[in-house]
């Protein structure tokens, strides 16, 4: 059981610099999933954590205990990288006796271990063969057991699915879970891929530039994303975030742009005049027949109908596209002008900066 | 390799392959015609000089030369010291017999009788063919391996190749992993240092190592042909390339799997360069073979010559064993060709990336 730590970790490569101070802390057990999009300092954060790549400043701690001096093959530390990197010219079970050959453990011990990942990954049947004549998933499935076999204190992946087809990737997906399950063990867990990220995730870091824009439990991000960035990335399809204007009515304000005009009670923190984002996600988006309730009027441009939901692409004056997404099976055709209503609870109101200034709008 | 297997090309369907739909277009007789030049051309003076280094001496310096080994009879004549070439002569008097020749004097060549010695006849050599046999010289071998020591030469000559490749290969192998694993400020500066001594013409330094090698001590053993040419600017240039095209990736995994800066060479690294390595063991292999020039200098005790100075000896001033260099040569190439045999299957690309996805 490996808790570990980052505080203020800087990285720059010459001029560039890549991670901008990160503070983290994973403990024990823990699932970590770091996302965000690609060349936000994924990869990097990971191998800083492995030993791979030093930093500029700061401090990595392993079980309380500074590690930034200590090269990767003392951390103890196992990684499964994106590649697989199995090394081509050695057996299945060469390459999973590998490490534990090198320090130094007897014979029958590793091979016991190496059988019992096998049994585990079910690769026994493969254990004989190089990497060359393995299938990705086979290939996934050994790298992953070469990182079993060490007994690691912790486990880092890079985007260890990226490679696979859509359908194994599912399947591992939840292999890797049933694993966590099973072996417990601290992982940390690199994607791009938000579905992966809020199935497997314990906690979600989310990366955005070099630095960490919100920490949370997977459905914590979803509900209550503390910023602009976070509320577009989590959640398939993306939320609709619409750039409005607020301005006074009555008690309360209006949203306005364009022919969007979401009349809200007073919320503390927004006066008339701001530019005010607002965030509603796809399945929030009702289709009023009822004049006088609705916020929006727009126009349908596509519309995908596949049987169990439907997808509705819509645009207004002012606003480019409006998703909504609703279960079921609705008769919109291409063209058709709808008028649409938000739930205000689900509603998120983002100020001119992209910080939250609301969750969740009393009606 | 999986394509050979799968559709099976014997050396029959090979020799005969068109182009296309099984006609003969014109470009296929060109094409034979061509690659038929080419074996003559590269394959036609290796046989040659194989079929030759069997000719007795009389055979090779016959004019016009034959191409299989065949001797002319020679036979020992009673009152002559040398033996003496036999011919089928044309008598005056329409008759043939065979007689041995003692002497050439003009068109006319003076001939004896072996059976009766007393006899001796003047035929124009017109009149006369060589009785020629076919014979296998196998002394053009035996007598050099046995009597000129050539078996001592062959073994100096393949304890130099064997440990100048070895050292060659370790050394090159752990220049060039430092100098691609490894990124550290100035490693292109190294690198581009490295490969400009390539510039350098041997006949420069020859003076100064020589003085290295004498003050060493080492001059007349065989350490001093091995050394001084182990580190090779272009081995560690290709071997570096190549290492460069490895995946960083791999080198990354390893060093999580707890592997010494050795054992990532040893286990990783140049296993994944066997390829690179094997190019460079024919390469040094073949200049420690052939050379000629340095273990000339060093070398000047003839237990410690190798293969190539041994050769040079048969060439003395005045007088070329044909023979016996022929054969030698041939002696010297065996081992060549089988190496190079052995090592060209290891020179296939591409091994190095299918770990990886
Ligand atoms: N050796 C390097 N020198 C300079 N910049 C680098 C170097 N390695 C990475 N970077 C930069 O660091 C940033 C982060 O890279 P990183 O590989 O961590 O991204 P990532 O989040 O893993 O992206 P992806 O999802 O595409 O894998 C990128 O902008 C990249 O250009
Ligand atoms: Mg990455």
């Amino acid at each position: 059981m490996t808790q570990i730590e980052l505080k203020d970790v800087r990285k720059s490569y010459g001029a560039v610099d890549v991670i901008h101070g990160i503070n983290l802390s994973v403990d024990s057990g823990e699932f970590v999933v770091f996302v965000g999009p690609s060349g936000c300092g994924k990869s990097t954060l990971l191998r800083i954590i492995a030993g791979l790549e030093d930093i500029t400043s700061g401090a990595v701690e392993i079980d309380a205990s500074v590690v930034n001096g200590i090269p990767a093959s003392e951390r103890g530390l196992a990684m499964v990288f994106q590649s697989y990197a199995l090394y081509p010219h050695m057996s299945v079970y060469k390459n999973m006796a590998f490490g534990l050959e090198n320090s130094k453990m007897p014979k029958a011990e590793i091979d016991q271990r190496v059988r019992e990942a096998a049994e585990m990954l079910q690769i026994t049947d493969y254990l004989d063969r190089r990497p060359k004549a393995l299938s990705g998933g086979q290939r996934q499935r050994v790298a992953i057991g070469r990182a079993i076999v060490r007994d690691p204190r912790a486990f880092l992946f890079d985007e260890p699915l990226s490679n696979l087809d859509a359908e194994l990737r599912v399947a591992m997906r939840k292999e890797l879970a049933a694993l966590h399950a099973k072996i417990g063990g601290t992982m940390i867990y690199v994607t791009h891929d938000q579905t992966e990220a809020m199935t497997l995730a314990d906690k979600i870091v989310v990366l955005q530039g070099g630095v960490v824009e919100q920490v949370g439990k997977p459905l914590d991000l979803y509900n209550n994303p503390q910023n602009a960035f976070v509320a577009g990335f989590i959640g398939s399809p993306r939320m609709n975030l619409l750039k409005t204007t607020a301005e006074a009515d009555g008690d309360g304000i209006a949203l306005t742009a364009g022919n969007m005009r979401v009349a809200l009670p007073a919320v503390s923190g927004i006066s008339p005049g701001d530019t005010v984002t607002c965030g509603i996600r796809p399945e929030h988006i009702a289709i009023s027949d009822d004049t006088g309730l609705d916020d929006i009027t727009a126009k349908v441009f596509l519309s995908e109908q596949l049987g169990g939901e439907t997808y509705l692409y819509c645009e207004a004056d002012s606003i480019d596209n409006l998703t909504i997404h609703q279960p079921g099976q609705l008769p919109v055709n291409n063209g058709e002008v709808l008028k649409l209503r938000f739930d205000r609870a689900q509603m998120h109101l983002f100020d001119a900066d992209g910080k939250v200034i609301t969750n969740g709008v009393s009606s | 390799m999986a394509d050979a297997t799968a559709n099976r090309v014997t050396v029959g369907t090979l020799l005969t392959a068109r182009r296309g739909n099984g006609k003969l277009h014109w470009t296929d007789i060109f094409t034979y015609l061509y690659l038929g030049f080419g074996i003559l051309l590269m394959f036609g003076p290796v046989v040659w000089l194989v079929l030759s280094s069997f000719k007795t001496p009389a055979g090779l310096l016959e004019f016009p030369p034959t191409m299989l080994p065949l001797g002319q009879i020679s036979v020992e004549v009673e009152g002559y010291d040398d033996p003496l070439p036999v011919f089928r002569a044309t008598l005056e008097d329409g008759t043939q017999k065979d007689l041995a020749q003692i002497r050439r004097i003009g068109i006319v060549s003076q001939m004896v009788d072996p059976a009766n010695p007393e006899n001796t006849y003047k035929v124009p050599i017109s009149d006369r063919t060589p009785v020629r046999e076919f014979r296998i010289a196998t002394e053009n071998y035996v007598e050099p391996l046995q009597r000129f020591n050539f078996g001592r030469y062959l073994w100096n000559s393949v304890v130099v190749t064997v440990v100048a490749t070895a050292i060659t290969l370790l050394i090159n192998s752990m220049a060039a992993y430092g100098l691609s694993i490894y990124e550290f400020r100035g490693r292109n500066a190294i690198m581009l240092f490295v490969i400009g001594t390539l510039m350098i013409p041997i006949t420069v330094i020859l003076v100064p190592v020589y003085l290295v090698v004498t003050s060493l001590d080492m001059v007349n053993s065989l350490w001093a042909v091995i050394l001084p040419g182990a580190a090779t600017p272009t081995g560690v240039f290709l071997l570096r390339q190549y290492m460069l095209t490895l995946p960083r990736d791999l080198i990354e995994a390893a060093r999580m799997d707890k592997a010494s800066e050795w054992q990532i060479y040893w286990r990783v690294v140049l296993p994944l360069a066997m390829p690179a390595i094997a190019v460079l063991a024919i390469f040094s292999i073949m200049w420690r073979w052939n050379d000629f020039l340095w273990p000339l200098i060093v070398l000047n005790r003839s237990e410690v010559y190798t293969l190539q100075l041994g050769l040079n000896a048969f060439q003395g001033e005045l007088d070329v064993q044909w023979h016996f260099i022929l054969a030698m040569t041939v002696v010297t190439l065996i081992p060549v060709v089988l190496i190079f045999a052995f090592l060209q299957r290891f020179i296939t690309t591409g091994i190095a990336n299918s770990g990886m996805k």
